[in-house]
């Protein structure tokens, strides 16, 4: 089914009663061409671009538990292209783009709002990094305009300038910036991919995968064998476990990150607002809550929630920026699992073995990522070559030191990013 | 969270800096390949369960630890001090 403004009104009409699940529920087969290990975005994007861009549909998404069920749903819904190092630049410049095509794409409401994103500066040598930042956005082809305190304070009338500590010198304002409702990514990715004929197999848990001669034959999985030609890790968040039923070490680890949300309310931010002295990222959901997120808590975690320190952080932070979020009341807070690597860039790869490609490491920037992921793996996958716009994503830069993407320049090392 | 610190008791969570897994104290030999100091510094242990790793508690004595955790349910088991692993092989 076509979904339009038309069918709810048709619909509506006749009760609601044509209404029909969005994706089938089908059991494995015994072979596909390709097996995607991971039903979250990054793989269920992967599935479809496969289908609609190069025309493979003999494919199964395999999900240990349900689509969508893992950071996908677990984050803070922003979509930005505002880094600047070449290899990141062209990738998120990408990913945007597709963005913006993707709902008529995929004919399905993902809420997408290019609401603008601002980030805060605080001081003269913030400005100036910003400002290189911005020019960086401005020569990959993305918009982005400093603004001095007075255009900050007309857009951004509730923050507390006059802070004593760290006062407000202006923003980075990237209009193309914006959210989106992140579950829908999914479920959109995953009709469309089910549209298209790719098995989307759900519970049904990867135990192990078949590797002869330095070739991929397949997997071992809670709902049987299943063989396949090429095999795609694209799990964020458990990569290090799935990579290593194929015998590899990564160069990732796996760090909790916390966000929250309040109860909703009337209308109030209107935009992502970061703070650039604290760790601290807002904007104002659809259903009304505020939504924000802070660092990592820092230590290894697969537990999906955090500690008290880094939540106090947070909380501090914005009640620093935006006295007025003190009213409002904390509903839930959560973590996501991050994909942690030394440089806090991502790595979309061939691997060592024949036929087994590798898509991780997203840090705490996956969900802008969906898109661009889904479509530089799948050009991977079909054609065996790099997407130009993912092509410096390499494995071996670690080992050789060569193209490290190190945004925050700390270091390539683990524990810094 | 806390963590019991030999020397100092159990103490919060703010006091202590985590490193990283404790591998990092089986650091290669100066003259070791190129091979071996990416496995050290960039190869990973990630356990999702049971896990040593190597923290600093600066705010404290300033002692590194070896600290024995779950990294899924945030249960803290033990600690030790680093020196004290080290020299006992």
């Amino acid at each position: 089914m076509r979904y339009s403004g038309w069918q709810v009104l048709a619909q509506g009409i006749l009760g609601n009663r044509g209404w029909r699940p969005a994706w089938r529920d089908p059991a494995p087969k015994d072979a596909y061409d390709i097996v995607i290990i991971g039903g979250g975005g990054h793989g269920l994007a992967t599935a479809f671009y496969l289908a609609s861009e190069h025309g493979l549909t003999n494919i199964a998404v395999l999900e240990k538990g349900y689509l969508g069920g893992g950071n996908v749903g677990r984050n803070t819904t922003i979509v930005r292209a505002n880094y600047g190092l070449p290899g990141n630049s062209e990738f998120y410049s990408h990913s945007l783009k597709l963005w913006e095509g993707m709902e008529q794409a995929l004919n399905y409401n993902v809420m997408h709002s290019q609401r603008g994103i601002i980030n805060l500066f605080h001081s003269d040598g913030q400005r100036d990094a910003y400002a290189r930042r911005g020019n960086a956005m401005i020569n990959q082809g993305d918009d982005a305009i400093l603004l001095d305190r007075e255009g900050c304070r007309k857009l951004l009338p509730y923050l507390d300038y006059e802070q004593t500590r760290f006062p407000i010198y202006g923003g980075l304002y990237h209009p193309r910036g914006g959210t989106a409702r992140h579950d829908a990514v999914a479920w959109g990715y995953a009709r469309a991919a089910d549209q298209r004929g790719i098995d989307l197999i759900q519970n049904c848990e990867v135990t192990g995968i078949d590797i002869e001669g330095g070739v991929v034959k397949g997997v071992q999985t809670t709902r049987g064998a299943i063989r396949a030609k090429k095999v795609a890790i694209v799990v964020a968040g458990r990569s290090s476990q799935v990579a290593a039923m194929a015998g590899m070490r990564l160069p990732i680890e796996s760090h909790v990150l916390q966000a929250f949300v309040t109860e909703g309310l009337k209308p109030c931010i209107d935009h992502v607002v970061t703070y650039g002295m604290g760790h601290f990222y807002i904007s104002q959901s659809d259903k009304g809550g505020l939504v924000f997120g802070g660092d990592l808590d820092f230590y290894p975690s697969y537990a999906a929630r955090g500690n008290l320190p880094m939540a106090e952080h947070v909380v501090e932070a914005g009640m620093t920026l935006m006295p007025m979020i003190g009213k409002a009341r904390m509903l839930r807070s959560w973590g996501g699992i991050m994909d942690m690597s030394p440089d806090g860039s991502p790595i979309i790869d061939k691997t060592h073995i024949d036929g087994l490609y590798l898509n991780c490491g997203w840090c705490y920037g996956g969900f802008k990522a969906v898109p661009g992921s889904g479509h530089t793996f799948a050009h991977l996958i079909a054609t065996d070559r790099p997407h130009e716009a993912a092509a410096r994503y390499r494995l071996d830069r670690f080992a050789t030191g060569r193209g490290l993407m190190d945004e925050e320049g700390t270091g390539s090392q683990h524990n810094l990013h | 969270m806390q963590i019991p610190c030999p020397i100092c008791g159990a103490r919060d969570l703010r006091e202590f800096t985590p490193k990283g897994h404790a591998s990092y104290l089986d650091r290669p030999a100066e003259d070791a390949d190129a091979q071996a100091w990416n496995d050290y510094l960039h190869l990973r242990e990630n356990p999702a369960g049971d896990t040593r790793e190597l923290w600093y508690h600066g705010a404290g004595c300033g002692a590194w630890l070896v600290v024995e955790r779950n990294t899924v349910t945030h249960a803290v088991k033990g600690a030790t001090l680093a020196r004290e692993m080290r020299d006992a092989g």
